[in-house]
């Protein structure tokens, strides 16, 4: 490719003439997908970055992007960065307050927002943003009489007139960008302290969606559905860096209840989600099995023994008998690939996880039904992109091998460390945390404690502050412990304690679908969620998740230590707008020691009841108490022998 | 902000003195108040108050024996359902009316029934005007969808729904009537807080995209103060008050009604 096209307008550009007429974008709108050529897509673009021009838009200037994922938030975020902005998108489920602290902290002045109700919780913040003063909105439904705001469709007429009044205008904007400039800031979820902006460069993303097109053969005739958080690093470099490296198509969904149907009829052939969807998948697929007819239920349990035990291998290329491939050949005719049609996975060629652990169950479930399912690692500093799997060499407990161009070396901490030209430029406005995080060498600080194992493989344990000690000395690792519960589809979040106490202990969120499904199927009735969490039955169900993870641990002498010896389920899903998890779902373990000190306390008193009252937030910012007596249980644990202690 | 710019007109439709009596049972007695047009106009009262008999007289369900329904000027004693639906009034029922085995999508077609024009052999065969109106029809239907967020139900059968968007898809059906009056029966009763705001907000919106009138009967009072341009109660048939929520609310009968009067 021309060494010219080094920046995303320009690639752009590149697409919308060598393949114009070639669909780029997509959106489910008024029941009926709407296609976009490159050509069109530059068209649109042209407009809305000379229309951001007419309204004073400059060089260096940062647009906040905030909505769920619709063409013209995609098109705005390079609008900006033809006029040499920066796109800033941001979480659009986040209530306004906690817009006010990155809007501010960016210094936003220009925002493109997706509809009325950004558009109030922008209104909601101004008072406290003073530089906010250009509201843009996509759906224009309920804005008619908003003052003070203009349609992105009025922007781009604003923009087609500008563009008239001054030709050359937009290609000499494009033509003064360089690699080197930021092209977009995602602030980091903030699981310590406040969010901080990841400036990061063309140069940078393009060279990370240009090791992962590469790497995975991608061509202009992928497809994909952009559905993720724009926000969130990983959708940033699957529908917007690789989108503009390749030119390949993507998929907006209608709406976010509906991914499902909209999976199923664009049947992408690339794919990208954390395992969470994976495992609501999987889960949904359960439960509709159970309601299935003995017959099918019977032809599905047959399939999916076939499958664990050849499928993986069989995807992998691996040498497998020709009994277990005509059985395997058998079961895909009748259940894998109607299956893969129902999951809308029928034509994935190569589909990633991240952001979190997957199970070894889930992980192997996919890979045996044929979806060539792997695992990344990377973070927002490294434009997600650092490791990955690669076909035919993919291990259940490892994120694979460091990515082309990037180097992975592990500290003496045994923190993990990368260097390569994916990294982040700065943190926005932060040369105190960017000192922090790059050392002298060059290399970035993940923050995760790992190891490469025999054949070159990198092996995430956990985050390297979380990495803590029990008071025996044995090692102590709560995400993978917590992991381990989340593993069981009835398990949907656990938060592990143990660090410099004698004994591990946890709290349990119940899934609410899967628990309530299995409560109906066995006639136990419950009022709601927190009845339902305090149902001696449901108390049994999770005490046989602990102790088989347990006996899990148990195997392993490092962490044999670590069982769980008691534990008791929440009262209520831990949630981000209580501020007890992020925005990405991670645990925000200070804030919970803090909220829950009186049930830590009554995990490791011995009682065996605790009373407990906690403000709830309401979607609508309105806020509850939630009361509730939590039963304390205490598991099984596997004795440890004594070798293993010594170890 | 939105509220205040809406324009409220004159009045479209009058009820003079209405009575209405199922046997020896009166259900309204002598009962005038008028709806002006673009206005929301809630209908309140204890149970039995005869709320739901008032909206039944004004779709022409239920036949007043005295007094005069003048609609856009035009004096009747009573009203025909189909006379009123072709007039552009369009209406939900407080216990769900819907058809259970059919998909969303087609339950709402079914509100644009009135506006089919092509003959059954037309349509039988898809041809010529059958063709482009079902074009028409399936996306008036769509932005109706749309305007609701009911996509992601767009394909399930209604009695799979639970309570609170059947609800929806019932006001789906009315809209897709494009009614110029709306009379909603209790849309929001038996809903959570969060489906209660959300038919709120689309009640609204409806109110200020299209301009359509809106009676409605609720008896979550919140609900009614909030986004009520006037209200009138009744109790046992009567009417005992009727004005701006502020006024209905300071109105002592109004009080007693609710709260009980000792004796």
């Amino acid at each position: 490719m021309d060494a010219r096209l080094d920046t995303f307008p320009r690639l752009m550009l590149h697409h919308a003439q060598v393949r114009g007429s070639h669909p780029a974008c997509r959106e489910k709108d008024l029941g009926i997908w709407q296609t976009w050529t490159w050509a069109e897509v530059a068209a649109e673009v042209r407009a809305l970055a000379c229309g951001l021009a007419a309204n004073g838009f400059e060089r260096g200037m940062h647009l906040a992007i905030i909505g769920d994922n619709r063409p013209r938030l995609y098109w705005s975020m390079l609008a900006a960065q033809a006029l040499g902005g920066i796109a800033v998108p941001m979480y659009q489920d986040a209530p306004a307050a906690d817009f006010v602290f990155v809007l501010n902290d960016a210094e936003i002045a220009y925002a493109v927002v997706e509809d009325q109700e950004q558009v109030d919780k922008m209104h909601e913040s101004m008072p406290q943003v003073p530089t906010l003063k250009h509201i843009f909105y996509d759906d224009p439904r309920g804005l008619r009489n908003y003052e003070s705001v203009l349609a992105l469709d009025r922007l781009q007429e604003q923009g087609r007139e500008f563009d008239r009044a001054h030709p050359g205008f937009y290609d000499g904007e494009i033509a003064k960008g360089g690699p080197d400039d930021v092209s977009v800031m995602l602030y980091t979820s903030g699981t310590t302290g406040k969010p901080k902006g990841v400036c990061q460069s063309h140069h940078a993303f393009i060279a990370s969606a240009k090791g992962g097109a590469e790497f995975d053969r991608l061509t202009p005739d992928d497809s994909i559905l952009s559905y993720l958080p724009m926000a969130w690093v990983g959708d940033h470099l699957f529908s917007l860096a690789q989108w503009v490296y390749v030119g390949f198509t993507i998929n907006c969904p209608e709406s976010g209840d509906t991914v499902m149907t909209d999976l199923r009829e664009i049947g992408p052939t690339y794919y990208f989600a954390p395992p969470r969807v994976f495992e609501n998948l999987l889960t949904q697929v359960t439960i509709r099995m159970e309601d299935a007819s003995s017959l099918k239920r019977w032809m599905y349990a047959k399939a999916m023994a076939v499958a664990r035990r050849c499928g993986a291998e069989i995807l992998d290329g691996k040498p497998v008998g020709i009994g277990d491939r005509l059985e395997y050949a058998l079961g895909n005719l009748f259940v894998y690939g109607p299956l893969r049609n129902v999951l809308g996975m029928s034509r994935i060629r190569v589909a990633y996880t991240a952001g979190a652990a997957i199970g070894p169950d889930l992980f192997r479930f996919y890979r045996s039904i044929h979806v060539n399912l792997k695992q990344l690692y990377g973070s927002t500093e490294t434009c997600a992109y650092v490791c990955l799997q690669p076909d035919g060499g993919v291990k259940l407990d490892t994120v694979g091998l460091p990515a082309p161009g990037v180097e992975v070396k592990i500290g003496d901490n045994g923190e993990v460390l990368v260097r390569g030209p994916m990294l982040l430029k700065e943190y926005y406005k932060r040369p105190d945390a960017t000192a922090e995080s790059i050392d002298g060498e060059g290399y970035f600080h993940t923050g995760d404690a790992g190891f490469f194992d025999d054949d070159g493989h990198l092996k995430i344990i956990d985050r390297a502050k979380d990495v803590g000690r029990l008071a025996t000395g044995a090692m102590y690792a709560p995400n993978y412990i917590e992991n381990k519960l989340k593993f069981f589809p009835h398990i949907k979040e656990a938060v592990a304690f143990g660090d410099k106490r004698s004994e591990v202990c946890a709290f349990i969120n119940i899934d609410m679908g899967s628990v309530g499904n299995w409560a109906e199927r066995r006639g136990i009735p419950y009022s709601g969620y927190t009845d339902l969490a305090q149902k001696s039955e449901v108390y049994q169900l999770i005490k046989d998740c602990v102790e088989k993870v347990n006996v899990e641990l148990a195997q392993d002498p490092a962490l044999a230590g670590s069982q769980v010896h008691r534990f008791l389920v929440l009262h209520k899903e831990l949630d981000p707008d209580d501020d007890e998890l992020t925005r990405t779902r991670k645990v925000r373990r200070s804030f919970i020691d803090e909220k829950y000190a009186v049930l830590i306390d009554a995990l490791y008193g011995g009682k065996t009841v605790q009373h407990i009252e906690t403000q709830v937030k309401f979607e609508d910012g309105r806020t509850g108490v939630v009361a509730a007596d939590l039963r304390i249980e205490t598991a099984k644990t596997v004795p440890i022998p004594p070798a293993a202690k010594a170890a | 902000m939105a509220a205040s710019e809406r324009k409220i007109g004159d009045v479209i439709l009058k009820l003079e003195r209405i009575s209405l009596a199922f046997g020896g049972v009166k259900a309204l007695t002598d009962i005038t108040f008028d709806v002006r047009e673009h206005e929301i106009r809630a209908i309140i009262g204890p149970n039995g108050a005869g709320k739901s008999s008032m909206l039944n007289v004004i779709n022409g369900v239920y036949h007043p024996q005295q007094g005069t329904i003048v609609f856009r000027g035009e004096v009747r004693h009573e009203m025909e359902p189909r006379q009123a639906a072709a007039q552009g009034i369009a209406r939900t029922f407080q216990n769900i009316a819907l058809f259970k085995g059919m998909s969303v999508l087609d339950n709402i077609l079914t509100g644009r029934n009135l506006k089919m024009k092509a003959t059954i052999i037309e349509q039988a065969i898809h041809f010529g005007r059958a063709r482009r109106e079902e074009l028409l029809h399936r996306r008036k239907v769509e932005e109706v969808i749309d305007f609701l967020e009911i996509q992601h139900i767009r394909k399930t059968p209604v009695g799979r729904l639970p309570y609170g968007l059947q609800k929806r898809v019932e006001l789906a059906r009315a809209l897709a009537a494009e009614p110029s009056m709306l009379l909603l029966d209790e849309p929001m009763a038996g809903m959570n807080v969060e489906e209660k705001q959300d038919m709120c907000r689309f009640v609204l919106d409806v109110n200020e995209q299209y301009g359509t009138t809106i009676v409605l009967i609720e008896h979550d009072m919140g609900v009614v103060m909030d986004i009520s341009d006037r209200v009138v109660v009744l109790d046992y048939g009567k009417k005992i008050g009727d004005g701006t929520p502020d006024e209905v609310r300071s109105n002592q009968a109004v009080i007693d009604a609710y709260l009980g009067v000792a004796h």
